[in-house]
């Protein structure tokens, strides 16, 4: 795992200033300080920072082919690496090293852009081909890797993580209102944009090429849910495809140079992992969780009996709300986006203990309740059908206490339920019908917009949702997979694999490598008969009918329950007092300057959360939209100089390569 | 200060964080509107007990009474005169 950054001249064939570079990858040491390399020409720089996981010894980057006329960086792992290599040398190819970075390097040669559909994993990578003077950028097909750019000058300059632009000559941040429009309705943007004007990432399942002034982005895979694909089985076939499949998914994400570790979140999904990690591998095994002081968030009972019944190694991060709020600012200069909730924090130290305790690689649950249908947000839409075809019916809507216990705790439920959830309740041709209602309450958060964001917005831009690209044949899909393609290609990637995921991980330098993401996996299951995701109110039905072999029966039985961390006593403690950063990001005259928010709103809402009041969970989510929106601003837009880490030295490359370093592998020591 | 101006003032305080007042009709519906969440019914809860000096009783709590200022101040009005 690694990080990489690079600048292509459109026009100019002027090599770029070495020094930028080393600036450009300092921002990003983080993601890979094992090892720093580039490569230049006039037309093209390319750069590396390198976790090495994978030849530790031989994989330093940028690798080139035989003679040197094709150079790659690579940010990720290709898992069936293995696989490939045999067919490449039959072909003729010749590999000097044992990495997986130079089997896509052969690959590229031989299918140019094509090569994508062989490849099995997570992955960010540049291509710079001399010949034919193509500059090829590439993302995973659900995005776990990041990739952004931007153009400038004739020039497309571009990076794993948006500071490594930010930092290049030219490049003025300003925060895009759209964007932080789309924030405040999806709880993330829209794939491209990100919170700054004109900078945009590589979609997921994208890859751009460049040749020349001519730009082409193109999507290579797409999520497709289309009915009929696969011929009908019976449901123990299913389940034993699935589960063959699962054991493959994680085998192959257990291919790495240093030993590999698992997060356990004490749920069903993590837990099936780590037990097939137990069951059908020899890898001696750590695991991680996070414990709340918080005993509404806490799950680590769970996390201790899994452990134990596993025999794992198991540590634990401890996390108070004062750790959150003291966190928080380190956070966001990671996500580099606004984010409505907090539970990026604990990750973040989460992935330190990881690193701590001298681990690069952990493996992950993440992806079971997209794709196997395990958010609450899919019975909320089912249910909601149901009560449409009877839109009078009294008893159909108390199917929603079921999901929401703490609103069935409120005297006459019922009653409220039924408006809480009626709104567009008929409107069930509605393409989004399944995320309206979460939607619609989060965008209640806007109300803290300054009018300077409003009336733009009003101005300028239509309805947010009208933005939402849908794939073709869409509205033949059922009601559960429409549900499960706006989940899985708006939160899972913009969100969860982001600021929840790649950011917080790799800003201890660790790598999180999800088996339920396995493309494999995922095309199975949006083949499945939508009954065996969700089963009436059962979520993730088939993997609990495999899970039950492996696992205790109270933990394969479990509810679901959401991750989540605590937000407004993060932020404003019993005693009222705040983290020290807050007052001076909150202030007045912070606020006026960063023009986002309204001043005497927020002023109102900090009077509240200080009075001890009840608050709400669209008082929690503009609370942390608000004070990362700030942070966004303060760390990316005045201050950003001042929070830049320094640039790589010079000393420090392994590789300094030009297009005279005609050998690969090895070769290219400065 | 009326009892709508009272709870409209709270509203735009509490809810809205709203400097330019409550905006909306006298009987706009709350819930439709996305004026308050479920949370923010029971701060209505709470506020019209302190603030009206009132005992809500739980089968009072329901959108007949609480969706909306006019319908509020009406239930307010009840109680005030009955108890």
């Amino acid at each position: 795992m690694c990080g990489i950054i690079g600048v292509f001249n459109q026009a100019d064939e002027k090599r770029v200033d070495k020094d930028i570079l080393l600036q450009m990858l300092g921002l990003i040491r983080h993601r890979g300080p094992d090892g720093f390399g580039i490569y230049q020409d006039e037309r093209v720089s390319l750069g590396s920072t390198r976790l090495s996981i994978i030849d530790i010894s031989g994989g330093d980057q940028p690798i080139s082919n035989e003679d040197g006329s094709v150079w790659i960086v690579f940010n990720g792992e290709i898992f069936n690496y293995i696989e490939l290599r045999p067919s490449l040398e039959a072909k003729g190819h010749r590999f000097t090293t044992n990495s997986d970075t130079e089997v896509i390097v052969h690959l590229f040669e031989e299918y140019g852009a094509g090569c994508l559909k062989y490849l099995n994993g997570q992955f960010a990578f540049a291509i710079w081909d001399t010949q034919r003077q193509s500059l090829f950028l590439a993302r995973d097909r659900l995005g776990i890797r990041p990739l952004f750019y931007t153009e400038k000058n004739g020039q497309l300059i571009f990076g794993s993580e948006i500071k490594t632009i930010l930092a290049y000559p030219g490049v003025q941040p300003e925060i895009d209102l759209h964007s932080l429009d789309q924030i405040f309705t999806y709880w993330s943007t829209l794939s491209p944009r990100t919170i700054f004007r004109d900078i945009f990432e590589i979609p997921p399942g994208h890859y751009l090429m460049m040749r020349g002034g001519e730009k082409n982005i193109q999507s290579y895979w797409s999520l497709d849910f289309s009915p009929g694909k696969t011929s009908p089985r019976s449901v123990q076939e299913y389940q034993d495809e699935l589960e063959a499949l699962l054991i493959d998914a994680t085998r192959i994400r257990l291919r790495a140079d240093v030993p590999v570790g698992a997060y356990l979140s004490g749920g069903l999904d993590s837990s099936t992992t780590t037990a097939i990690i137990r069951n059908f591998t020899d890898t001696p095994l750590d695991t991680f969780s996070i414990s709340f002081s918080d005993p509404e968030f806490d799950e680590s009972p769970f996390q201790r009996q899994m452990a134990e019944f596993l025999g794992t190694q198991h540590q634990v991060v401890y996390i108070t709300h004062e750790d959150i709020g003291d966190l928080f600012p380190h956070v966001i200069w990671h996500t580099e986006i606004p984010i409505l909730r907090t539970a990026p924090a604990p990750l973040y130290r989460l992935s330190e203990l990881v690193r701590d305790n001298h681990y690069k690689v952990v493996v992950t649950g993440e992806g079971a309740d997209e794709f196997l249908a395990g958010y609450d947000i899919y019975k909320e839409a089912m249910i909601r059908r149901f009560w449409a075809r009877r839109p009078q019916s009294s008893l159909r809507p108390m199917l929603f206490n079921r999901l929401y216990p703490e609103i069935s705790h409120m005297p006459n439920s019922q009653a409220y339920l039924a408006s809480f959830f009626g709104a567009g309740l008929l409107d069930t041709q509605a393409r989004d019908y399944s995320h309206q209602i979460r939607w619609r309450a989060t965008s209640r958060a806007k109300r803290f917009f300054s009018s300077r964001v409003s009336d733009h917005l009003n101005r300028v831009d239509g309805a947010a949702a009208d933005e939402i690209i849908y794939p073709p044949g869409f509205d033949d899909w059922d009601a559960l997979s429409q549900a499960q393609y706006l989940e899985s290609t708006i939160f899972l990637p913009q969100y969860l694999l982001s600021s929840q995921g790649d950011r917080v991980a790799m800003a201890h330098s660790v790598e999180g490598r999800f088996p339920f993401l396995d493309y494999r996996v995922v095309e199975f299951c949006a083949a499945l008969p939508p009954a065996l995701r969700l089963n009436g109110l059962v979520e993730k039905y088939l993997l609990r009918r495999i899970a039950r072999k492996w696992l205790p029966d109270e933990i394969w039985q479990r509810r679901k329950r959401p991750y989540r961390a605590p937000i407004h006593r993060s932020f404003v403690r019993a005693d009222g007092s705040t983290p020290d950063y807050i007052e001076d990001l909150l202030s007045p005259a912070s606020l006026k300057a960063a023009g986002l928010f309204n001043p005497e709103a927020v002023q109102q809402l900090l009077m509240k959360l200080k009075s001890g009041k009840r608050v709400g969970e669209t008082d929690d989510m503009a609370l942390a939209g608000i004070i990362s929106g700030q942070l966004v601003w303060r760390l990316f837009v005045v201050d950003f100089q001042r929070h830049a880490p320094p640039p790589i030295r010079y000393e420090e490359l392994r590789r300094d390569c030009s297009p005279q370093s005609v050998v690969a592998g090895g070769q290219h020591a400065v | 200060m009326t009892i709508e101006a009272q709870i409209k003032e709270y509203i735009a305080k509490n809810l809205l964080f709203s400097s330019d007042g409550f905006k909306y009709s006298d009987d706009a519906s709350f819930l439709e509107e996305g004026i308050v969440d479920s949370q923010g019914v029971m701060e209505l809860v709470l506020f019209v007990e302190e603030n009206f000096n009132i005992q809500v009783n739980d089968p009072e709590i329901i959108p007949d009474n609480f969706d909306s200022v006019s319908k509020l101040a009406a239930y307010v009005r009840r109680k005030s005169g009955a108890s």
